[in-house]
Protein backbone atom coordinates (compact mmCIF):
# COMPACT_ATOMS: atom_id res chain seq x y z
CA UNK A 1 0.00 0.00 0.00
CA UNK A 2 1.51 2.99 -1.40
CA UNK A 3 0.87 7.14 -1.72
CA UNK A 4 0.36 5.96 -4.87
CA UNK A 5 -2.70 3.76 -4.27
CA UNK A 6 -4.26 6.37 -2.02
CA UNK A 7 -3.85 9.39 -4.37
CA UNK A 8 -5.58 6.96 -7.36
CA UNK A 9 -8.33 6.51 -5.01
CA UNK A 10 -8.80 9.79 -4.24
CA UNK A 11 -8.92 10.35 -8.07
CA UNK A 12 -11.69 7.44 -8.65
CA UNK A 13 -13.68 9.49 -6.09
CA UNK A 14 -12.97 12.67 -7.49
CA UNK A 15 -14.51 11.59 -11.33
CA UNK A 16 -16.89 9.26 -9.91
CA UNK A 17 -19.30 11.79 -8.55
CA UNK A 18 -21.03 14.81 -10.97
CA UNK A 19 -20.69 17.28 -8.77
CA UNK A 20 -16.91 17.62 -10.01
CA UNK A 21 -17.76 18.19 -13.74
CA UNK A 22 -20.84 20.25 -12.91
CA UNK A 23 -18.57 22.60 -10.87
CA UNK A 24 -16.14 22.42 -13.42
CA UNK A 25 -18.18 23.36 -16.36
CA UNK A 26 -19.58 25.82 -14.50
CA UNK A 27 -16.12 26.84 -13.58
CA UNK A 28 -15.37 27.41 -17.89
CA UNK A 29 -19.21 28.90 -18.56
CA UNK A 30 -19.04 31.60 -15.40
CA UNK A 31 -15.27 32.56 -16.05
CA UNK A 32 -15.58 32.56 -19.83
CA UNK A 33 -18.51 34.48 -19.57
CA UNK A 34 -17.85 37.15 -17.40
CA UNK A 35 -14.76 37.79 -19.35
CA UNK A 36 -16.21 37.73 -22.83
CA UNK A 37 -18.87 40.27 -21.52
CA UNK A 38 -16.08 42.71 -19.65
CA UNK A 39 -14.13 42.55 -23.17
CA UNK A 40 -17.35 43.25 -25.21
CA UNK A 41 -18.56 46.29 -22.64
CA UNK A 42 -14.33 47.87 -22.11
CA UNK A 43 -13.71 47.45 -26.00
CA UNK A 44 -16.54 49.39 -27.23
CA UNK A 45 -15.66 52.23 -24.45
CA UNK A 46 -12.56 52.09 -25.62
CA UNK A 47 -12.61 55.19 -27.92
CA UNK A 48 -14.31 57.09 -25.42
CA UNK A 49 -11.16 56.71 -23.08
CA UNK A 50 -9.41 60.15 -21.53
CA UNK A 51 -5.30 59.97 -23.26
CA UNK A 52 -4.59 59.06 -19.70
CA UNK A 53 -6.80 56.38 -19.29
CA UNK A 54 -5.51 54.93 -22.56
CA UNK A 55 -2.09 55.05 -21.23
CA UNK A 56 -2.78 52.81 -18.66
CA UNK A 57 -4.99 50.28 -20.79
CA UNK A 58 -3.99 46.50 -20.24
CA UNK A 59 -6.08 44.26 -22.52
CA UNK A 60 -4.25 40.94 -20.67
CA UNK A 61 -5.65 42.03 -17.09
CA UNK A 62 -8.75 43.42 -18.44
CA UNK A 63 -9.14 39.35 -20.24
CA UNK A 64 -8.42 37.55 -16.70
CA UNK A 65 -10.94 39.66 -14.73
CA UNK A 66 -13.02 36.61 -14.21
CA UNK A 67 -10.59 35.17 -12.29
CA UNK A 68 -12.54 37.35 -9.43
CA UNK A 69 -15.68 34.20 -9.39
CA UNK A 70 -13.62 31.56 -10.72
CA UNK A 71 -11.65 31.61 -7.69
CA UNK A 72 -14.97 31.14 -5.70
CA UNK A 73 -15.66 27.96 -7.93
CA UNK A 74 -12.54 27.01 -7.58
CA UNK A 75 -12.74 27.12 -3.54
CA UNK A 76 -16.13 25.00 -3.77
CA UNK A 77 -14.05 22.00 -5.43
CA UNK A 78 -11.23 21.60 -2.88
CA UNK A 79 -13.68 22.76 0.08
CA UNK A 80 -16.17 19.40 -1.32
CA UNK A 81 -12.76 17.27 -1.64
CA UNK A 82 -12.96 17.27 2.16
CA UNK A 83 -16.47 18.33 3.98
CA UNK A 84 -18.48 16.00 1.17
CA UNK A 85 -16.69 13.28 3.07
CA UNK A 86 -17.61 14.54 6.63
CA UNK A 87 -20.95 15.37 5.71
CA UNK A 88 -22.04 11.82 4.47
CA UNK A 89 -19.82 9.87 6.58
CA UNK A 90 -17.69 8.43 4.05
CA UNK A 91 -14.53 9.21 6.27
CA UNK A 92 -15.12 6.72 8.11
CA UNK A 93 -15.38 3.89 5.31
CA UNK A 94 -12.43 6.10 4.03
CA UNK A 95 -10.28 6.12 7.18
CA UNK A 96 -10.68 2.48 7.83
CA UNK A 97 -9.20 1.82 4.38
CA UNK A 98 -6.35 4.34 4.97
CA UNK A 99 -5.62 4.82 8.46
CA UNK A 100 -3.00 7.10 8.14
CA UNK A 101 -4.41 10.37 7.98
CA UNK A 102 -1.56 12.33 6.96
CA UNK A 103 -1.11 10.29 4.16
CA UNK A 104 -4.74 10.74 3.02
CA UNK A 105 -4.72 14.22 3.75
CA UNK A 106 -1.55 14.42 1.70
CA UNK A 107 -3.30 12.52 -1.62
CA UNK A 108 -6.25 14.81 -1.31
CA UNK A 109 -4.07 18.14 -1.08
CA UNK A 110 -1.90 16.82 -4.13
CA UNK A 111 -4.91 15.71 -6.28
CA UNK A 112 -6.75 18.91 -5.86
CA UNK A 113 -4.16 21.34 -6.03
CA UNK A 114 -2.84 19.34 -9.51
CA UNK A 115 -6.60 19.30 -11.33
CA UNK A 116 -6.59 23.24 -9.83
CA UNK A 117 -3.39 24.23 -11.67
CA UNK A 118 -4.44 22.59 -14.88
CA UNK A 119 -7.79 24.09 -14.72
CA UNK A 120 -7.09 27.57 -13.33
CA UNK A 121 -4.04 27.49 -16.37
CA UNK A 122 -6.15 26.24 -19.37
CA UNK A 123 -8.83 28.78 -18.07
CA UNK A 124 -6.85 31.49 -18.04
CA UNK A 125 -5.35 30.53 -21.92
CA UNK A 126 -8.85 30.24 -22.96
CA UNK A 127 -10.38 33.45 -21.12
CA UNK A 128 -6.68 35.23 -22.74
CA UNK A 129 -7.37 34.25 -25.90
CA UNK A 130 -11.15 34.69 -25.85
CA UNK A 131 -11.08 38.35 -24.40
CA UNK A 132 -8.06 39.33 -26.69
CA UNK A 133 -10.48 38.10 -29.62
CA UNK A 134 -12.95 40.31 -28.77
CA UNK A 135 -10.91 43.20 -27.98
CA UNK A 136 -9.68 43.13 -31.78
CA UNK A 137 -13.29 42.62 -32.85
CA UNK A 138 -14.07 45.64 -31.23
CA UNK A 139 -10.62 47.03 -32.80
CA UNK A 140 -9.70 48.08 -29.52
CA UNK A 141 -5.46 47.52 -28.87
CA UNK A 142 -5.08 43.71 -28.15
CA UNK A 143 -2.40 41.87 -26.79
CA UNK A 144 -0.31 37.92 -27.71
CA UNK A 145 0.79 36.00 -25.70
CA UNK A 146 4.49 36.70 -26.95
CA UNK A 147 4.01 39.95 -25.64
CA UNK A 148 6.16 41.12 -23.10
CA UNK A 149 4.54 40.37 -19.38
CA UNK A 150 1.84 38.42 -21.03
CA UNK A 151 2.85 35.14 -20.53
CA UNK A 152 4.09 35.16 -16.93
CA UNK A 153 0.27 37.32 -16.18
CA UNK A 154 -1.55 34.70 -17.48
CA UNK A 155 0.25 31.63 -16.00
CA UNK A 156 0.15 33.66 -12.40
CA UNK A 157 -3.56 33.68 -12.83
CA UNK A 158 -3.77 30.24 -13.19
CA UNK A 159 -1.58 29.96 -10.31
CA UNK A 160 -3.31 31.97 -7.68
CA UNK A 161 -6.46 29.95 -8.80
CA UNK A 162 -4.82 26.63 -7.72
CA UNK A 163 -3.54 28.18 -4.24
CA UNK A 164 -6.87 29.74 -3.73
CA UNK A 165 -7.91 25.87 -4.44
CA UNK A 166 -5.46 24.95 -1.49
CA UNK A 167 -6.94 27.19 0.55
CA UNK A 168 -9.78 26.03 0.25
CA UNK A 169 -9.37 22.03 1.44
CA UNK A 170 -7.34 24.14 4.41
CA UNK A 171 -10.68 25.66 5.50
CA UNK A 172 -12.71 22.26 4.34
CA UNK A 173 -9.92 20.18 6.73
CA UNK A 174 -10.50 22.44 9.75
CA UNK A 175 -13.62 23.37 9.55
CA UNK A 176 -15.04 19.83 8.42
CA UNK A 177 -18.50 21.77 7.30
CA UNK A 178 -19.29 22.95 3.35
CA UNK A 179 -21.42 26.04 4.18
CA UNK A 180 -18.75 27.19 7.38
CA UNK A 181 -15.11 26.39 4.84
CA UNK A 182 -17.52 28.81 2.04
CA UNK A 183 -18.70 31.30 4.20
CA UNK A 184 -14.85 31.57 5.23
CA UNK A 185 -13.38 31.46 2.09
CA UNK A 186 -15.86 33.95 0.86
CA UNK A 187 -14.82 36.54 4.02
CA UNK A 188 -11.28 35.66 3.13
CA UNK A 189 -11.37 36.76 -0.60
CA UNK A 190 -14.01 39.20 -0.71
CA UNK A 191 -14.84 41.07 2.87
CA UNK A 192 -11.52 41.31 4.48
CA UNK A 193 -9.73 43.03 1.82
CA UNK A 194 -13.08 45.75 1.75
CA UNK A 195 -11.88 46.45 5.05
CA UNK A 196 -8.26 46.97 3.87
CA UNK A 197 -8.68 51.05 3.96
CA UNK A 198 -9.69 50.75 8.01
CA UNK A 199 -6.86 49.04 9.11
CA UNK A 200 -3.15 50.54 10.48
CA UNK A 201 -0.54 51.23 7.96
CA UNK A 202 1.79 47.96 9.06
CA UNK A 203 -1.70 45.87 8.20
CA UNK A 204 -2.50 47.02 5.31
CA UNK A 205 1.13 46.42 3.83
CA UNK A 206 0.50 42.74 5.24
CA UNK A 207 -2.68 42.41 3.73
CA UNK A 208 -1.15 43.28 0.02
CA UNK A 209 -0.34 39.23 0.52
CA UNK A 210 -4.11 38.78 1.58
CA UNK A 211 -5.74 36.84 -1.28
CA UNK A 212 -7.11 38.89 -4.20
CA UNK A 213 -5.96 42.07 -2.18
CA UNK A 214 -2.58 42.06 -4.52
CA UNK A 215 -4.02 39.33 -7.42
CA UNK A 216 -4.07 42.62 -9.43
CA UNK A 217 -0.52 42.65 -9.64
CA UNK A 218 -0.33 39.42 -11.13
CA UNK A 219 -2.81 39.87 -14.12
CA UNK A 220 -1.44 43.08 -14.84
CA UNK A 221 1.63 43.42 -17.58
CA UNK A 222 2.11 46.94 -16.58
CA UNK A 223 3.36 46.82 -12.96
CA UNK A 224 1.64 49.02 -10.12
CA UNK A 225 4.31 50.63 -7.97
CA UNK A 226 1.90 50.18 -4.71
CA UNK A 227 1.58 46.47 -5.63
CA UNK A 228 4.01 43.87 -4.28
CA UNK A 229 6.29 42.25 -7.64
CA UNK A 230 3.90 39.28 -8.70
CA UNK A 231 5.94 36.48 -7.41
CA UNK A 232 6.38 38.24 -4.47
CA UNK A 233 2.56 38.73 -3.82
CA UNK A 234 2.26 34.86 -4.84
CA UNK A 235 4.88 33.72 -2.90
CA UNK A 236 3.43 35.64 0.34
CA UNK A 237 -0.37 34.61 0.33
CA UNK A 238 1.46 31.09 -0.47
CA UNK A 239 3.11 31.11 2.57
CA UNK A 240 -0.36 32.04 4.46
CA UNK A 241 -1.94 29.35 2.66
CA UNK A 242 0.56 26.77 3.70
CA UNK A 243 -0.31 27.66 7.06
CA UNK A 244 -3.42 27.08 6.89
CA UNK A 245 -3.09 23.71 5.52
CA UNK A 246 -0.27 22.97 7.99
CA UNK A 247 -3.26 23.55 10.75
CA UNK A 248 -5.48 21.30 8.88
CA UNK A 249 -2.92 18.53 9.41
CA UNK A 250 -2.58 18.38 12.95
CA UNK A 251 -6.10 18.96 13.27
CA UNK A 252 -6.79 15.97 11.33
CA UNK A 253 -4.49 13.87 12.63
CA UNK A 254 -5.91 14.56 16.04
CA UNK A 255 -9.27 14.41 16.19
CA UNK A 256 -11.91 11.87 16.72
CA UNK A 257 -13.94 10.57 13.16
CA UNK B 1 -4.93 -16.89 14.13
CA UNK B 2 -5.78 -13.30 14.06
CA UNK B 3 -7.68 -12.38 17.90
CA UNK B 4 -9.41 -8.85 18.40
CA UNK B 5 -7.82 -7.86 21.87
CA UNK B 6 -9.20 -5.00 24.03
CA UNK B 7 -7.14 -3.95 27.05
CA UNK B 8 -8.13 -1.85 30.08
CA UNK B 9 -9.58 0.96 27.24
CA UNK B 10 -11.58 3.74 28.46
CA UNK B 11 -12.59 7.09 26.55
CA UNK B 12 -13.76 10.50 27.67
CA UNK B 13 -15.32 13.05 26.56
CA UNK B 14 -14.63 16.04 29.27
CA UNK B 15 -16.20 14.58 32.64
CA UNK B 16 -18.06 11.78 30.91
CA UNK B 17 -16.92 8.47 30.72
CA UNK B 18 -18.29 6.73 27.85
CA UNK B 19 -16.04 3.71 28.14
CA UNK B 20 -14.50 2.47 30.75
CA UNK B 21 -11.67 0.19 31.52
CA UNK B 22 -13.06 -2.24 28.92
CA UNK B 23 -11.21 -5.61 28.43
CA UNK B 24 -12.39 -8.43 26.41
CA UNK B 25 -10.98 -10.56 23.27
CA UNK B 26 -12.55 -11.93 20.42
CA UNK B 27 -11.49 -15.49 19.10
CA UNK B 28 -11.56 -16.43 15.45
CA UNK B 29 -13.95 -19.22 14.32
CA UNK B 30 -16.38 -17.53 16.04
CA UNK B 31 -19.30 -14.85 16.23
CA UNK B 32 -18.94 -12.51 19.51
CA UNK B 33 -22.01 -10.64 20.13
CA UNK B 34 -20.62 -7.43 21.42
CA UNK B 35 -24.10 -6.48 23.70
CA UNK B 36 -25.90 -3.56 25.84
CA UNK B 37 -28.08 -1.27 25.90
CA UNK B 38 -28.11 2.22 23.94
CA UNK B 39 -25.44 4.24 24.78
CA UNK B 40 -23.70 1.64 26.62
CA UNK B 41 -20.26 2.37 24.51
CA UNK B 42 -20.57 0.00 21.78
CA UNK B 43 -20.09 2.26 19.05
CA UNK B 44 -17.06 4.22 20.70
CA UNK B 45 -15.83 0.92 21.53
CA UNK B 46 -15.42 -0.08 18.14
CA UNK B 47 -14.67 3.10 17.12
CA UNK B 48 -11.13 2.76 19.34
CA UNK B 49 -10.82 -1.17 17.68
CA UNK B 50 -10.65 0.70 14.33
CA UNK B 51 -8.73 3.63 15.17
CA UNK B 52 -11.55 6.47 13.93
CA UNK B 53 -11.70 7.37 17.53
CA UNK B 54 -8.47 7.81 19.62
CA UNK B 55 -8.55 5.97 23.49
CA UNK B 56 -7.90 8.01 26.73
CA UNK B 57 -6.35 5.30 27.68
CA UNK B 58 -5.38 1.28 27.43
CA UNK B 59 -4.85 -0.06 24.06
CA UNK B 60 -6.74 -2.84 21.17
CA UNK B 61 -4.48 -4.75 19.24
CA UNK B 62 -5.64 -6.90 15.94
CA UNK B 63 -3.42 -9.36 15.69
CA UNK B 64 -0.99 -8.05 17.70
CA UNK B 65 -0.44 -4.67 16.36
CA UNK B 66 -2.61 -1.49 16.47
CA UNK B 67 -5.44 -1.05 13.62
CA UNK B 68 -3.27 2.26 12.11
CA UNK B 69 -0.49 0.15 11.79
CA UNK B 70 -1.78 -2.56 10.10
CA UNK B 71 -0.03 -1.91 6.52
CA UNK B 72 -2.90 -3.17 4.07
CA UNK B 73 -5.72 -2.40 6.80
CA UNK B 74 -8.52 -4.42 4.63
CA UNK B 75 -6.77 -7.35 3.68
CA UNK B 76 -7.31 -7.94 7.87
CA UNK B 77 -10.18 -6.47 8.97
CA UNK B 78 -13.24 -5.29 7.66
CA UNK B 79 -15.74 -2.50 9.29
CA UNK B 80 -18.97 -1.68 8.65
CA UNK B 81 -19.92 0.53 11.81
CA UNK B 82 -22.41 2.65 10.00
CA UNK B 83 -24.26 1.57 6.39
CA UNK B 84 -24.88 5.12 5.64
CA UNK B 85 -21.36 6.28 5.72
CA UNK B 86 -21.23 6.28 1.71
CA UNK B 87 -21.76 9.53 -0.83
CA UNK B 88 -24.99 8.69 -1.91
CA UNK B 89 -23.94 11.06 -5.62
CA UNK B 90 -21.44 7.78 -6.24
CA UNK B 91 -22.06 4.35 -8.11
CA UNK B 92 -21.84 1.23 -5.97
CA UNK B 93 -19.27 0.04 -8.45
CA UNK B 94 -16.71 2.79 -7.78
CA UNK B 95 -17.03 3.54 -4.07
CA UNK B 96 -16.20 -0.33 -3.98
CA UNK B 97 -13.53 0.15 -6.37
CA UNK B 98 -12.42 3.60 -4.72
CA UNK B 99 -11.46 1.30 -1.57
CA UNK B 100 -10.07 -1.47 -3.49
CA UNK B 101 -7.47 0.49 -5.26
CA UNK B 102 -6.95 2.38 -1.68
CA UNK B 103 -5.21 -0.49 -0.61
CA UNK B 104 -4.32 -2.29 -3.73
CA UNK B 105 -6.77 -5.18 -4.14
CA UNK B 106 -7.21 -6.44 -7.45
CA UNK B 107 -10.40 -4.83 -9.63
CA UNK B 108 -11.60 -7.79 -9.60
CA UNK B 109 -12.72 -8.24 -6.24
CA UNK B 110 -14.89 -5.51 -6.46
CA UNK B 111 -16.69 -7.55 -8.83
CA UNK B 112 -17.01 -10.67 -6.27
CA UNK B 113 -17.95 -9.16 -3.41
CA UNK B 114 -21.13 -7.85 -5.52
CA UNK B 115 -21.82 -11.08 -6.57
CA UNK B 116 -21.68 -12.78 -3.08
CA UNK B 117 -23.86 -10.08 -1.64
CA UNK B 118 -26.44 -10.07 -4.38
CA UNK B 119 -25.85 -6.53 -5.35
CA UNK B 120 -24.43 -7.15 -9.51
CA UNK B 121 -27.34 -5.34 -10.83
CA UNK B 122 -27.17 -2.38 -8.99
CA UNK B 123 -23.59 -1.61 -9.23
CA UNK B 124 -24.01 0.45 -11.54
CA UNK B 125 -26.69 2.51 -9.83
CA UNK B 126 -25.55 5.58 -7.93
CA UNK B 127 -26.09 4.51 -3.34
CA UNK B 128 -28.82 7.43 -2.71
CA UNK B 129 -31.65 5.82 -3.81
CA UNK B 130 -30.62 2.07 -2.37
CA UNK B 131 -32.71 1.15 0.36
CA UNK B 132 -31.24 0.50 3.87
CA UNK B 133 -30.75 -3.27 3.22
CA UNK B 134 -29.20 -2.74 -0.02
CA UNK B 135 -27.00 -0.08 1.97
CA UNK B 136 -25.74 -2.48 4.56
CA UNK B 137 -25.18 -5.08 1.99
CA UNK B 138 -22.60 -2.73 0.29
CA UNK B 139 -21.50 -2.17 3.66
CA UNK B 140 -20.99 -5.97 4.06
CA UNK B 141 -19.44 -5.98 0.64
CA UNK B 142 -16.77 -3.26 1.48
CA UNK B 143 -15.31 -5.39 4.31
CA UNK B 144 -15.03 -8.49 2.44
CA UNK B 145 -12.92 -6.81 -0.49
CA UNK B 146 -9.92 -7.13 1.16
CA UNK B 147 -11.29 -11.05 2.33
CA UNK B 148 -9.95 -10.26 6.00
CA UNK B 149 -9.66 -12.47 9.26
CA UNK B 150 -11.33 -10.35 11.60
CA UNK B 151 -14.52 -8.65 10.69
CA UNK B 152 -16.61 -5.95 12.88
CA UNK B 153 -20.49 -4.90 12.50
CA UNK B 154 -22.04 -2.20 14.34
CA UNK B 155 -26.17 -3.00 14.48
CA UNK B 156 -26.14 -4.53 11.42
CA UNK B 157 -29.72 -5.09 11.35
CA UNK B 158 -30.95 -2.17 12.35
CA UNK B 159 -33.95 -1.11 10.95
CA UNK B 160 -34.07 -4.25 8.22
CA UNK B 161 -37.13 -6.53 7.65
CA UNK B 162 -37.17 -10.05 8.64
CA UNK B 163 -35.43 -11.42 5.21
CA UNK B 164 -32.84 -8.58 5.63
CA UNK B 165 -32.28 -10.07 9.27
CA UNK B 166 -32.24 -13.52 8.39
CA UNK B 167 -29.54 -12.79 5.23
CA UNK B 168 -26.90 -10.71 7.36
CA UNK B 169 -27.31 -13.78 10.51
CA UNK B 170 -26.88 -16.38 8.05
CA UNK B 171 -24.17 -14.41 6.58
CA UNK B 172 -22.44 -13.78 10.01
CA UNK B 173 -22.88 -17.81 10.82
CA UNK B 174 -20.82 -18.06 7.22
CA UNK B 175 -18.03 -15.92 7.84
CA UNK B 176 -17.58 -17.62 11.33
CA UNK B 177 -17.85 -21.08 10.15
CA UNK B 178 -14.93 -20.04 7.45
CA UNK B 179 -12.55 -19.40 10.37
CA UNK B 180 -12.76 -15.63 10.59
CA UNK B 181 -13.90 -13.66 13.99
CA UNK B 182 -16.48 -11.90 13.39
CA UNK B 183 -17.98 -9.25 16.34
CA UNK B 184 -21.16 -8.24 15.83
CA UNK B 185 -23.04 -5.35 18.31
CA UNK B 186 -26.36 -5.23 19.10
CA UNK B 187 -28.73 -3.99 21.77
CA UNK B 188 -31.10 -6.56 21.38
CA UNK B 189 -30.18 -10.06 23.18
CA UNK B 190 -33.34 -11.53 21.03
CA UNK B 191 -30.82 -10.91 18.26
CA UNK B 192 -27.80 -11.84 19.70
CA UNK B 193 -29.22 -15.51 20.60
CA UNK B 194 -30.16 -16.61 17.16
CA UNK B 195 -26.67 -15.41 15.87
CA UNK B 196 -23.71 -15.32 18.26
CA UNK B 197 -21.78 -17.97 20.22
CA UNK B 198 -19.96 -15.78 22.64
CA UNK B 199 -21.13 -12.65 24.04
CA UNK B 200 -19.27 -9.59 25.74
CA UNK B 201 -22.22 -7.61 27.54
CA UNK B 202 -21.42 -3.82 28.61
CA UNK B 203 -23.51 -1.01 30.62
CA UNK B 204 -22.57 2.71 31.01
CA UNK B 205 -18.90 1.67 29.34
CA UNK B 206 -18.37 -1.43 32.06
CA UNK B 207 -17.93 -5.02 31.11
CA UNK B 208 -20.75 -6.42 32.53
CA UNK B 209 -20.67 -10.18 31.43
CA UNK B 210 -17.88 -11.68 29.29
CA UNK B 211 -19.11 -15.23 28.35
CA UNK B 212 -19.94 -18.21 26.28
CA UNK B 213 -24.03 -18.14 24.96
CA UNK B 214 -24.34 -21.29 26.87
CA UNK B 215 -22.62 -20.42 30.38
CA UNK B 216 -25.00 -17.34 30.08
CA UNK B 217 -28.25 -19.17 29.69
CA UNK B 218 -27.47 -22.01 32.70
CA UNK B 219 -25.70 -19.86 35.46
CA UNK B 220 -27.41 -16.23 34.69
CA UNK B 221 -31.13 -17.42 34.73
CA UNK B 222 -31.33 -18.74 38.13
CA UNK B 223 -32.89 -22.01 37.02
CA UNK B 224 -35.75 -23.25 38.65
CA UNK B 225 -37.90 -26.18 38.31
CA UNK B 226 -41.43 -26.56 38.15
CA UNK B 227 -43.07 -29.10 40.06
CA UNK B 228 -46.72 -30.67 40.11
CA UNK B 229 -47.22 -33.42 42.75
CA UNK B 230 -50.72 -34.82 43.87
CA UNK B 231 -49.25 -34.28 48.10
CA UNK B 232 -48.01 -31.01 47.64
CA UNK B 233 -47.44 -29.87 51.00
CA UNK B 234 -46.04 -33.27 52.00
CA UNK B 235 -43.22 -33.21 48.86
CA UNK B 236 -42.59 -29.19 49.78
CA UNK B 237 -41.60 -30.10 53.44
CA UNK B 238 -38.86 -32.97 51.71
CA UNK B 239 -37.36 -29.91 49.18
CA UNK B 240 -37.00 -27.94 52.05
CA UNK B 241 -35.22 -30.56 53.68
CA UNK B 242 -33.07 -30.93 50.99
CA UNK B 243 -31.69 -28.03 51.17
CA UNK B 244 -33.90 -25.94 47.90
CA UNK B 245 -36.22 -23.20 48.42
CA UNK B 246 -39.28 -23.72 47.48
CA UNK B 247 -42.87 -21.30 46.70
CA UNK B 248 -46.08 -22.20 45.47
CA UNK B 249 -47.54 -21.66 42.35
CA UNK B 250 -50.30 -21.50 40.14
CA UNK B 251 -52.17 -24.88 39.42
CA UNK B 252 -51.22 -26.19 42.75
CA UNK B 253 -47.25 -26.63 41.38
CA UNK B 254 -44.71 -25.69 43.13
CA UNK B 255 -41.27 -23.50 41.92
CA UNK B 256 -38.04 -24.99 43.02
CA UNK B 257 -34.59 -23.47 43.00
CA UNK B 258 -31.38 -24.67 44.22
CA UNK B 259 -32.30 -28.41 43.19
CA UNK B 260 -32.12 -29.41 39.62
CA UNK B 261 -34.55 -31.23 38.62
CA UNK B 262 -32.33 -34.66 38.38
CA UNK B 263 -31.65 -34.15 42.16
CA UNK B 264 -35.84 -33.46 42.49
CA UNK B 265 -36.52 -37.17 40.09
CA UNK B 266 -34.30 -38.72 42.61
CA UNK B 267 -35.74 -37.39 45.93
CA UNK B 268 -39.41 -38.13 44.87
CA UNK B 269 -38.41 -41.60 43.92
CA UNK B 270 -36.63 -42.26 47.59
CA UNK B 271 -39.63 -41.15 49.07
CA UNK B 272 -42.10 -42.45 46.44
CA UNK B 273 -43.85 -39.25 45.72
CA UNK B 274 -45.79 -39.06 42.24
CA UNK B 275 -44.70 -36.63 39.79
CA UNK B 276 -46.95 -35.60 37.73
CA UNK B 277 -45.01 -32.63 36.01
CA UNK B 278 -41.51 -32.20 36.47
CA UNK B 279 -39.98 -29.43 34.37
CA UNK B 280 -36.69 -27.29 34.09
CA UNK B 281 -37.44 -22.96 33.44
CA UNK B 282 -35.03 -21.94 31.14
CA UNK B 283 -34.77 -18.32 32.14
CA UNK B 284 -35.07 -16.26 28.76
CA UNK B 285 -31.99 -14.86 27.16
CA UNK B 286 -33.98 -11.50 27.79
CA UNK B 287 -34.71 -11.95 30.89
CA UNK B 288 -30.66 -13.18 31.62
CA UNK B 289 -29.82 -9.89 30.10
CA UNK B 290 -32.54 -7.26 31.74
CA UNK B 291 -30.80 -9.13 35.13
CA UNK B 292 -27.48 -8.35 33.70
CA UNK B 293 -27.61 -4.72 32.82
CA UNK B 294 -30.66 -3.77 35.07
CA UNK B 295 -28.22 -1.03 36.74
CA UNK B 296 -26.76 0.31 33.59
CA UNK B 297 -29.70 1.32 31.13
CA UNK B 298 -28.56 4.59 30.57
CA UNK B 299 -32.39 6.24 31.74
CA UNK B 300 -33.83 4.13 33.65
CA UNK B 301 -37.70 4.30 34.37
CA UNK B 302 -38.17 6.18 37.84
CA UNK B 303 -39.32 3.22 40.64
CA UNK B 304 -42.79 4.09 41.57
Amino acid sequence: MSFANTLHAEWIKLRSVRSTWYTLACLVVVGLGITALAASASGAGYPDLSPEDKAVWDPTSLSLRSYIVAQLVIGVLGILVVTSEFATGLMQTTLNATPRRSRLLAAKVALTTAVAVVVGEVLMVAAFTLGQLILAARDAPHASLGDPGVLPAVLGGGLYLAAIGLLAIGLGTILRSTAGALATLVGIVFIVPGFGGLFPDWLQKVLLFWPTQGGAAVLATVPDPDLPHPWLYLGGMSLGIVAVVAAGFVLFRRRDV
Amino acid sequence: MTRIEVRGLTKRYGSETVVDDLSFAVEPGQVTGFLGPNGAGKSTTMKMITGLALPTRGSVTIGGRRYADLPVPLTEVGALLDAGAVDGHRKAYDHLLALAVSNGIPRRRVGEVLARTGLESVAGKRTGGFSLGMRQRLGIAATLLGDPRVLIFDEPVNGLDPEGIRWIRDFMRALAAEGRAVLVSSHLMSEMAQTADHLVVIGRGRLIADTSMDALVTGGGQGTVLVRTPDRAVFARRLVAAGAAVRESLESSLIVSGLSSAEIGALAATHGAVLSELTPQRASLEDAFMELTRDSVEYQEVAR
